[in-house]
């Protein structure tokens, strides 16, 4: 196996890609220019983003090679892991809202790990490394994107509305009922992305899974078909995230003698 | 029941005329006072104004005595009790407030003079949001949009939101210092009327010294988080001209 990674390492096709993610990084690079230039920085994280996620990519690459053949025991840690770091990553968007870690954590973990062993128990993603961990690393990114958008909506929503909601508690309503309008709207935002990719599907969207199995030569039905069902569960992952991380939100920002907490 | 025991609730029961009593109310923001060692009563049916310079902690004390904000330390009787063994939402039900802006809910008027109650599964009688409209000079205005009231229409509406809880208190943060001239002084008439008829107490936060003469019968002057001075609306306001 050593033998092997070490070829695959040293093969042209590696110093194609790297041909190709130069390219890549210069359109990259090209955008941030442009973005200094309409005076919106998002000059340092981005390219911090981008080695980072350059690195990983390279790092995860290897080490699925190397487990791909090793007990699926090991992919379910993979996929355990990557919701860890989901976690950690979503919850930096939550800019000091009270136990963002547990709360990204909880949304994440439930929204995406529940859709994903309903996935392998059903027969969806076949019970083997090489297809759980694409697939559900797909499902764990949705859910994380999903998990950022509420954390973010839901701070927005409560700063612009600390008026309304101070004036239901100050008229003895129960802080449940004066947030539900704001975390309606918060579970609704976070769920947009997942709901655009529905709308888009094969239209302006024809994702990685099906592409793949069509360049692999599978029925293209078939591909289609895999293909909705894979990003159904993703639209069911995000939901669920967006749903559990809005109503833990909601408990977060009251004191027990129904005071508002968070202020701007 | 001891003896100091037996003297405390002798003396809170003898003060039967005292509707609020404020004691020794502290409230630390990041370390800093910004309300320190505030003690007053307020009687049943009396308006108590409390002016002082912007920044001086009016606003922070009157969100205390509802509870909206937690004192780090002493406590509020109403009518004798202690609040905090009060339900913060059976409190904020008998203690109203009133702020500056209204901060209407979206919807219609009617659904917002009901919420107080209805909030609470409580059922809310369409007479009984007439009846209150009525009463605000908003005859007919139930299905109307919140959208599509002007300033002084919405804080009648906050007005009549808030009276529908039936409150025996009334906290008025500065509730015409957002308004026109022209409307400013109708809203100023309609509290106080409301307040007489209902025999409520208020204490109402103002720093127009012509507004306190008119509506209230003593006040307090706040500076600094404490409270500098308490009396009958004419001997303080006279000394705080001079
Ligand atoms: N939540 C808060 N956090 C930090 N400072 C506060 C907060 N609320 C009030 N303050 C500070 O407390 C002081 C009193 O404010 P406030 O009660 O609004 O005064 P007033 O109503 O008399 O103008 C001000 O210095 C204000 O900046
Ligand atoms: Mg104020």
């Amino acid at each position: 196996m050593m033998h092997n990674l070490i070829a695959m390492l040293l093969s042209p096709k590696v110093f194609t890609g790297l041909t190709q993610v130069g390219v890549a990084s210069l359109l990259v690079l090209a955008t941030v220019m442009i973005s200094y230039w309409g005076r919106v920085a998002i000059g340092k994280e981005t390219a911090v983003s981008m080695v980072r996620g350059f690195v990983q990519i390279v790092i995860v690459g290897i080490v699925l090679i190397v487990i791909m053949d090793t007990t699926i025991f090991l992919g379910y840690v993979a996929l355990a892991f990557m919701i860890v770091f989901a976690a950690v990553l979503s919850k930096r968007r939550a800019q000091g809202l009270p136990h963002a870690t547990r709360i990204s954590l909880t949304a994440i973990g439930v929204g995406s790990g529940v859709t994903v062993l309903i996935m392998i128990f059903t027969g969806v993603i076949a019970p083997n490394i090489s297809t759980m961990i694409p697939v559900g690393s797909m499902i764990i990114a949705a859910a994380m994107r999903t998990n950022s958008l509420t954390l973010n909506r839901f701070r927005a929503e409560i700063e612009a509305h600390v008026g309304q909601i101070e004036a239901g508690l100050a008229l003895g309503a129960p802080p449940s009922t004066v947030v539900q309008p704001y975390v309606r709207n918060t579970v609704q935002a976070g769920i947009i992305p997942a709901v655009d990719t529905l709308r888009s599907l094969g239209i302006v969207f024809i994702p990685g899974l099906a592409s793949g199995m069509l360049l692999a030569g599978a029925n293209p039905i078939y591909a289609a078909e895999y293909q909705f069902a894979a990003i159904a569960m993703l639209f069911a992952a995000s939901t669920l995230t967006s749903l559990i991380a809005g109503l833990m939100l909601r408990g977060t920002i009251f004191s027990p003698a129904e005071q508002l907490v968070l202020r701007p | 029941m001891d003896w100091e025991e037996l003297r405390r609730s002798r003396a809170t029961r003898s003060d039967g005329d005292v509707m609020l009593e404020v004691r020794q109310l502290t409230r630390f923001v990041a370390d800093k006072p910004i309300v320190e060692n505030v003690s007053f009563a307020v009687r049943r049916g009396e308006t108590l104004a409390l002016v002082g310079p912007s920044g001086a902690g009016k606003s922070s004390l009157l969100r205390m005595l509802n509870r909206l904000d937690e004192p780090s330390s002493g406590t509020v009787l109403l009518e004798g009790v202690d609040y905090t063994t009060l339900s913060p939402r059976d409190l904020r039900r008998r203690v109203g407030m009133v702020m500056q802006q209204a901060y209407l809910f979206p919807g219609t008027v009617a659904e917002n003079v009901a919420f107080g109650p209805a909030s609470r599964g409580e059922s809310v009688s369409a007479e009984r949001v007439r009846e209150l409209l009525e009463r605000v000079n908003l005859a007919g205005y139930e299905q109307r949009d919140i959208g599509r009231l002007s300033g002084g229409e919405a804080q009648r509406v906050s007005l009549a939101r808030t009276l529908m809880n039936d409150p025996h208190v009334l906290l008025l943060d500065e509730p015409t210092s957002a308004l026109d001239e022209d409307t400013r002084f109708g809203v100023e008439e309609l509290i106080q009327e409301i307040a007489r008829e209902r025999n409520l107490t208020s204490i109402l936060v103002t720093h127009d010294m012509d507004q306190a003469a008119r509506m209230a019968t003593r006040v307090a002057v706040l500076e600094a988080g404490t409270l500098r001075q308490i009396g009958p609306a004419e001997e303080v306001l006279k000394t705080r001209d001079a």
